[in-house]
């Protein structure tokens, strides 16, 4: 191995070029995270499988236990699928491996992708590089601290209330979800179809673009994928002049935002003011107030029914057989699923009974149209929104496990854009008690250019550390 | 809004998820708390409002009508937990 490769702070596009400048063999730079992993992941947990051979010409990528995988155990975080080996790849692993990187293992996440700690997994939680005794965020949290704890240049994580922004934001690093559709869902475990989507985490916004640009675009396997209107372009300059960002009252003013947040997101709006943007106050009066209730109902309805599909019988884990399929079933769901996925399905199947279902999974479709509605009529005055992704820093272990509503609550100010379809990059911007905070950034349809651009300046002036502190 | 433990048992069925008496209690108290906040959208009078079910304007995506490729038999029965000449193996109906 060459003494030379610190994982800890070498960015996916730094790794990228040690290989291309044949400075390092695809192998050895895949060996130096592997010794990464047995170094560090004992602490943190962030891979639930690794994989021992480079099998790419490039810099190897980790990927989130829901991304299907040929030949590699994929669980989606959940006991159901234990032992469930894909027969093909999905879409976003294709593209990986056809732009060369080899795929370092299989990352650990809130069971479905249910949750924003990461401690609804059926194999443990995660912990947070930071601190180990504080949560990594969720869903996509073993991908957050893979790349936050230098054992992955950089990873694929999965949102759909929050899964990719939130954990980015609770580690110190960048993410991204992308627009609705411009990522291919093929091959991807389903949560809730409307809003899932799959993205990049990654130390800078610039590598963050580059793998972007990997696994955007159509693909006929999935047809609710468009064409990308642009290319990608991976940023490069260093100012906001001519971009109008809109501050939403409503996401600033929130109680819930810890006053170390929200100091570090108010120092991070002055400081887009002094690289040449025009910040404005602005208001999205009903998408923030009515966004997690409107998503407990759609999200859950859609899970009910996606997660229909696991009954023991063609694939994962099937509970001792003892009397008739009805049973199988029932013993099969009891067992292979843990209490928020029972939880979700139930919740989703009363949203969707009949007597119940105009008043709650109908009404919410409706609040999703207004939500839609606030956040196009601010576009046609701002190019960006902005607030705090989360409004705390990474919490403790447990803290709140025990009131679902709680857990729910992390995601309040991802979930409105999400609802809308919207991109959303989350970046470090400071530190508040030694933990990251991370800043929020949303565009409208297919703005992923104009979100790199900003960030990219943004990472320069901010000059945010991404190392946690306890391993420089 | 309360739920009571007879409709959790019956969304239960409903999913397919058997539950112990105690665990319909606990899911009983989560789920009314749950269904409380998430009631919060009724306050909305949103009558002629047209309902989202998709964030992108896409409609009616037609494939060419080809055949392709898909799993072969093996490939389909390989992570299936009992399978009977070439079926998935089930207990009595």
């Amino acid at each position: 191995m060459s003494p030379a490769i610190d994982t800890r702070r070498l960015t996916a596009e730094e790794a990228t070029g040690l290989v291309e400048g044949a400075e390092v063999s695809p192998d050895e730079l895949h060996r130096a995270y592997l010794d990464a992993i047995a170094d560090r992941d004992g602490d943190l947990h962030a891979y639930l499988t690794i994989v021992d051979r480079a099998e790419g010409t490039g810099a190897p990528v980790a990927l989130k236990d829901l991304i299907s995988t040929k030949g590699v155990q994929t669980t989606a975080g959940s006991r159901i699928l234990e032992g469930y080996v894909p027969v093909y790849d999905s879409t976003v692993t294709a593209r990986c491996k056809d732009a060369g990187l080899s795929l370092l293992g299989k990352t650990n996440m809130d069971e479905f992708a249910m949750g924003s700690s990461t401690e609804n997994s059926a194999y443990g939680p995660t912990r947070n590089p930071w601190d180990p005794t504080r949560v990594p965020g969720g869903s996509s949290g073993g991908s957050a601290a893979a790349v936050a704890g230098g054992l992955a240049p950089w990873a694929l994580g999965s949102d759909t209330g929050g899964s990719i922004k939130q954990p980015a934001a609770l580690c110190g690093i960048v993410g991204l979800r992308p627009t609705y559709g411009t990522v291919s869902r093929y091959g991807i475990v389903a949560f809730a179809s409307s809003l899932d989507q799959v993205g990049p985490l990654t130390k800078t916004v610039r590598d963050c673009a580059l793998l972007y640009r990997i696994i955007a675009g159509r693909d006929p396997c999935d047809s609710t994928t468009v064409e990308l209107p642009q290319p990608v372009e991976i940023p490069g300059r260093d100012d906001l002049e001519g971009i109008r960002i809109g501050i939403p009252r409503e996401m600033r003013d929130l109680e819930a935002i810890e006053p170390g947040v929200r100091g570090a997101v108010a120092s991070a709006i002055e400081l887009a003011e002094t690289l040449g943007a025009d910040v404005e106050e602005c208001s999205l009066p009903r998408s923030v107030e009515y966004g997690l209730p409107c998503y407990y109902l759609i999200a859950p309805s859609e899970a009910s029914s996606n997660l229909a599909r696991y009954d023991g019988v063609r694939y994962g884990y099937r509970a001792a057989a003892d009397g008739d399929l009805h049973a199988l079933y029932e013993r099969t769901r009891r067992e292979g699923f843990g209490d928020e996925p029972k939880r979700r399905i139930m919740l989703g199947a009363y949203a969707l009974s009949a007597g119940y279902y105009e008043a709650y999974y109908g009404q919410a479709q409706k609040v999703r149209t207004l939500i839609r509605r606030e956040h196009e009529e601010l576009f046609g005055r701002y190019d960006l929104l902005v607030s705090a992704t989360s409004p705390t820093v990474a919490f403790e272990l447990g803290a709140k496990t025990a009131d679902p509503l709680a857990m729910y609550a992390c995601d309040l100010l991802t979930i409105p854009s999400n609802m809308a379809g919207l991109p959303g990059l989350s970046i470090p911007c400071g530190l508040s008690d030694g933990l990251p905070v991370g800043l929020q950034l949303i565009g409208p349809q297919f703005s992923e250019n104009l979100l790199f651009r900003a960030g990219h300046a943004l990472e320069r002036a901010l000059e945010f550390d991404f190392v946690p502190e306890r391993l420089r | 809004m309360a739920i009571s433990e007879d409709q959790v048992r019956h969304v239960a069925r409903l999913a397919r998820l058997a539950l112990s008496d105690k665990e319909v209690e606990r899911f009983r108290a989560q789920l009314s708390a749950i269904l409380d906040a998430v009631g919060k959208v009724s306050e909305l009078d949103l009558e002629g409002v047209e309902p989202t079910s998709h964030p992108l304007d896409v409609v009616n995506v037609l494939d060419e009508d080809e055949p392709r490729r898909s799993l072969s038999l093996d490939e389909a029965l390989l992570n299936a937990p009992d399978t009977e000449d070439g079926f998935f193996g089930v207990p009595a109906v």
